[in-house]
């Protein structure tokens, strides 16, 4: 107990996770069964989207062109609920 | 030093000791005038923590939680309803396996509203994962506080320890104490040296989800940790007193049950009256015998066994009940000395709930009953307050 050479300890006890970015691998995309469908014609660009998706999985490429990354994507709809334009619309995945 | 002090006090003493970096409490009583002493001597700079106020005894064990997460050992103190309110931080604290020290102030639950003592409050968190010890003295309630930061600090254990008082008995009353001096708990008690904490140059995650693929073993090891706990409590207490000069350890405290025909299991301070009863019984020729729980969390099965199994007779002292169900460390016994060769018949007696005076006289019943057959009662009811059937 009174050792500072961390490597002389036991291991952590399962539960604890030792390896950070385990965010990053588990990927939650495949959980959701719909998916956003952005209309870069209607977009104004106002970034609510961007702003509101609970992920942080929406981003623009240029100013009016958002999407949503289908690894992280749950659909749950917020960003087409919010769009002022109404320039998101939801649709079923297919698998 | 041997100092007349109150046990309260013996507490606030035996925790700046042990050099806690956080204090967080929410004041109740009987409870309050340790973490009073406490805030006292954080704020004449005698202790060297953050005491951290909050709104609640819930708000109170999450900044525990946050604290030893961070890297800093940490203290609380609650009772009765407090305990109760932060109990689902209490599990998360375990299953983090997260080492800190709790003082459990041994106070009845409501409803009906009390502020007396019995121990109902902290047998309801013996599923939780915390070791849990009982002090029948002040004395023990001191160093059952170092004990504790080093048992629970232990690589092998990794686990919670709350350290159980019977409320207004031990907090409330002056006793002759003997308080170590800083260099010899130092020297006892090195600092908190985490096997993991929150640390951004060398990232972990405590408290993450675990799907069912995952969270029986992670709960197994747990259990099997704590079970394994037993032997660091037994040997930290050798430590002790190899430190100190006394023996203020080990999980059972027996009490003339070497020959004794009838033993009576107990936890806490009620022992100290059962002992001085079991002398008056022992001088009129009845072989009594008392056998204190001191360490109930891990339950010391094999040790209770040896300790039993010679007696004629077992009746436990029950300052609790389940509802529905049996005296809580009565059926504990009971499933203890299950299946041996030689049983003796186990009675569990509730009384003292809501601090109830247990006298000569509830115990001289409690004796009574049993040798008449009786298996699970209420000792020391007041039947006239009951509705006549």
């Amino acid at each position: 107990m009174t050792t500072t050479n961390k490597r002389e300890r036991r291991k952590p006890p399962l539960g604890i996770v030792t390896r950070p970015g385990s965010s990053l691998r588990n990927k939650t995309g495949p959980w959701g069964i719909q998916t956003p469908v952005f209309d870069w014609n209607k977009c104004t660009g106002c970034n609510t989207c961007e702003s509101i998706c609970p992920e942080g999985c929406i981003r623009h490429l240029d100013r009016k062109q958002y999407e949503a990354d289908p690894d992280f994507c749950k659909g749950c709809g917020m960003c087409a609920a919010a769009c002022p334009a109404g320039a998101i619309t939801m649709e079923q995945k297919h698998r | 030093m041997r100092k007349m002090i109150e046990g309260s006090r013996a507490v606030a003493e035996a925790v700046g000791l042990c050099r806690p970096g956080v204090i967080s409490a929410y004041p109740i009583t009987p409870q309050t005038h340790i973490v009073e002493e406490l805030s006292q001597m954080v704020a004449d700079g005698d202790i060297n923590a953050e005491y951290v106020r909050v709104e609640s005894e819930h708000s109170a064990a999450s900044v525990c939680l946050g604290a030893v997460a961070a890297g800093s050992r940490a203290y609380s103190a609650t009772t009765s309803q407090g305990l109760m309110l932060m109990a689902e931080v209490l599990y998360n604290i375990a299953g983090m396996r997260l080492p800190m020290v709790i003082t459990g102030v041994n106070r009845s639950l409501s409803a009906p509203l009390s502020i007396w003592n019995d121990q109902q409050d902290t047998l309801a968190l013996r599923d939780s994962g915390w070791l849990q010890l009982y002090a029948e003295n002040n004395q023990e309630v001191l160093d059952m506080h170092i004990q504790a930061y080093r048992i629970s600090e232990d690589d092998r254990v990794l686990l919670p320890v709350m350290v159980c008082m019977d409320g207004f008995i031990l907090t409330h009353t002056y006793e002759v104490v003997d308080v170590p001096t800083q260099e010899q708990v130092d020297a006892f008690l090195p600092p908190y040296n985490p096997l993991y904490k929150l640390d951004p140059d060398d990232p972990y995650t405590l408290g993450a989800y675990a799907g069912p693929e995952l969270y029986q073993e992670i709960r197994y090891e747990i259990q099997r940790d704590a079970l394994a706990a037993k032997a660091v409590v037994k040997e930290v207490a050798a430590e002790f007193q190899a430190a100190f000069g006394r023996w203020s350890g080990d999980v059972l405290d027996p009490y003339r049950c070497e020959d004794a025909e009838t033993i009576i299991v107990a936890m806490g301070s009620v022992a100290g009256t059962a002992k001085d009863w079991a002398d008056a019984r022992r001088e009129a020729g009845d072989r009594i015998g008392i056998l204190r729980l001191r360490c109930y969390r891990p339950f010391p099965r094999e040790e209770l066994r040896e300790a039993l199994t010679g007696a004629r007779r077992v009746i436990v002292l029950e300052k609790a009940v389940s509802v529905g169900g049996y005296g809580i460390v009565t059926a504990e016994v009971r499933a203890a000395l299950y299946g041996q060769p030689k049983t003796p018949p186990v009675s569990g007696a509730v009384c003292g709930l809501g601090g109830r005076d247990i006298t000569f006289d509830t115990l001289d019943e409690m004796v009574r009953r049993a040798e008449g057959g009786e298996t699970d009662f209420f000792a020391g009811l007041r039947t006239e307050l009951l509705e006549a059937q």
